[in-house]
């Protein structure tokens, strides 16, 4: 899997909501389309699951059908108290997982 | 995209007006022909399947999406659902579905209190001109449900 | 009577540079730099959404072929032992006007060449590597990565001297009828650009953010592959990538948007 892009702020209020973008290139493939030179269907494989934990807990989590699109684009919002790293975790459908890390710094 | 082959050339003017100069979208056939769409009840089903018998109620729920999309492949969507996202009171769970894609979920988003926000950005497949349905599951175990149509159509340039 | 004269002339004249200041800033509003007199950029006829995606560096997936790009330009390749940046070092630099002023004439070849054409002609002869595949990952992603550097750059082909025989190919290949359906390029993007094709809205067919990421391929495309399938809708047999007809006619098409600016990587469907 290809190594995602994050965007994070370069710095956050304590315990105020911020947003993180996401973005990985990944076909998607749906499972439902026909390799027009065999025939035969292109079997699915897409990203199925993605995670993010800071500080230990859970903060956000996501599962994906086929139905998200190519080079899946994903924004979310999460709080912090203090700084620290913010890992995230996408798991394609055959179990491989790719993760990436931003820190997150918390001001005031 | 399946179109006839004339057996004569069209001329330019003819081929123009064929292709339909009005300024309304088109209700798109299937662009995946052959295969078994879901519709309204399967939607329920799967509604069903994620949050059991609990019956759903309207609102909290603001659906961001365009009214005709320009590909049908890549629609932008987004929603917020209105809650002070609190240990005791906050969003648990958004279900997203399409109720005319061969098979109905899109994705499932769970949220914590440390979420801040129950707000999602993210990129949709649209098969054809359908409803797009969200199911937020709060944490006192309300179920709340919104949903939007988004036209798409068929275009005329392939490549 | 004479001084009557002047006030009237100098009155006349700083009405006609209002007039001529009004009128030029009424063009150039609703756009800005996207559009040029009548020349408008594809940008121009996309929903605001999918201009949301393009303007958005981190929400623009073409952007991860732009990163991929910048990877293999630092990458050595070949028995040479060199990468890109061996020569060129910063792309930023060095490839400032690549995008704007390709199709270039090539003295050893005696006709123009394209960016696609160029980097080939580096990796086989300079860097002793094999040639990238035309719409291969590492073409799209090399092609989109220099391009990019062009950004926001006015195209500016030149097309007289030794370009003006290609030039005219070109201009006459657009204008050609052709395939099943007895249509020439310019028919829907020079005559009913702004119409209705079906559901879709016909744009000039400009070429200034290619490779483009198309939402209908999902990812990246070149300029050629776009032809290729522009000519097969008119039921044409298509030319190859590379093809003397269509680096001609990519010739003309960048000199019929002259002036627009580089998108690239732009977003359309």
């Amino acid at each position: 899997m290809a190594k995602p892009r994050v965007k994070v702020p370069k710095s956050v209020k304590k315990g105020e909501a911020f947003e993180v973008k996401t973005l990985i290139k990944h076909k998607m493939e749906t499972g439902q389309r026909k390799n027009k030179k065999t025939g035969k269907m292109i079997p699915r494989f897409i990203i199925a699951k993605f995670a993010a934990e800071f500080d230990g807990k859970m903060v956000f989590e996501s599962d994906w059908h086929p139905a998200i699109s190519a080079n899946p684009y994903m924004a979310f919002y999460m709080k912090a108290d203090k700084s620290g790293p913010l890992t995230m975790k996408w798991t394609d459908d055959k179990g491989k997982t790719v993760e990436a890390t931003s820190k997150i710094n918390v001001s005031g | 995209m399946t179109e006839k082959m004339e057996m004569t050339p069209l001329g330019r003017r003819a081929f123009v007006k064929l292709a339909g100069g009005g300024a309304a979208a088109f209700v798109a056939t299937t662009l995946l022909p052959g295969l078994a769409e879901a519709d309204a009840k399967a939607v329920s089903a799967a509604i069903k399947k994620l949050i059991g018998d609990k019956k759903t109620k309207p609102g909290k729920i603001t659906l961001e999406l365009p009214q005709i999309a320009e590909n049908g492949r890549t629609v932008p969507v987004a929603f917020e659902v209105s809650s002070p996202m609190t240990e005791n009171d906050h969003v648990k769970a958004v279900h997203v579905f399409a109720e005319k894609n061969p098979r109905p979920d899109v994705a499932t988003f769970r949220f914590t209190p440390a979420s801040g926000k129950a707000r999602v950005a993210t990129r949709m497949r649209l098969a054809k001109t359908q409803n797009v349905v969200a199911v937020a599951e709060m944490s006192d175990g309300t179920v709340y449900m919104s949903k939007s149509t988004v036209k798409v159509t068929i275009g005329g340039c392939g490549g | 009577m004479k001084k009557v004269k002047i006030v009237l002339a100098t009155t006349a004249t700083a009405l006609l540079v209002a007039g001529a200041w009004a009128g030029s800033s009424f063009a150039a509003g609703k756009w800005g730099e996207k559009q040029v007199e009548d020349r408008r950029s594809g940008y121009t006829y996309a929903q605001p959404e999918t201009r949301g995606i393009q303007d958005d560096d981190f929400q623009n997936p073409g952007m991860v072929w732009v990163d991929d790009g910048e990877a293999l330009w630092s990458k050595v390749d070949g028995k040479a032992g060199k990468a890109c940046a061996t020569c060129h070092e910063d792309a930023a630099k060095s490839m400032k006007t690549v995008g704007t002023s390709y199709p270039k004439f090539d003295k050893k070849l005696g006709k123009p060449q394209n960016i696609e054409q160029q980097i080939n002609e580096c990796r086989t002869q300079r860097m002793q590597a094999k040639p990238y595949k035309w719409e291969s990952h590492e073409m799209l992603a090399m092609t989109t990565y220099v391009r990019h550097q062009s950004r926001g750059l006015p195209m500016s082909v030149k097309v007289d001297g030794e370009m003006a025989p290609f030039f005219e190919k070109g201009k006459a290949f657009y204008n050609q009828r052709r395939g099943l359906l007895d249509m020439a390029c310019k028919h829907c993007h020079q005559d009913n650009a702004g119409g209705q094709i079906r559901a879709n809205i016909l744009s000039q067919g400009q070429s200034n953010g290619f490779p483009v990421y198309r939402l209908k391929w999902q990812k990246p495309g070149s300029l050629h592959r776009r032809f290729r399938g522009c000519n097969k809708q008119v039921r044409a047999a298509p030319y190859k990538n590379g093809s003397d007809e269509y680096v001609n006619l990519e010739l003309f098409v960048n000199w019929r948007g002259r002036g627009l600016p580089v998108e690239t990587p732009a977003v359309r469907n």
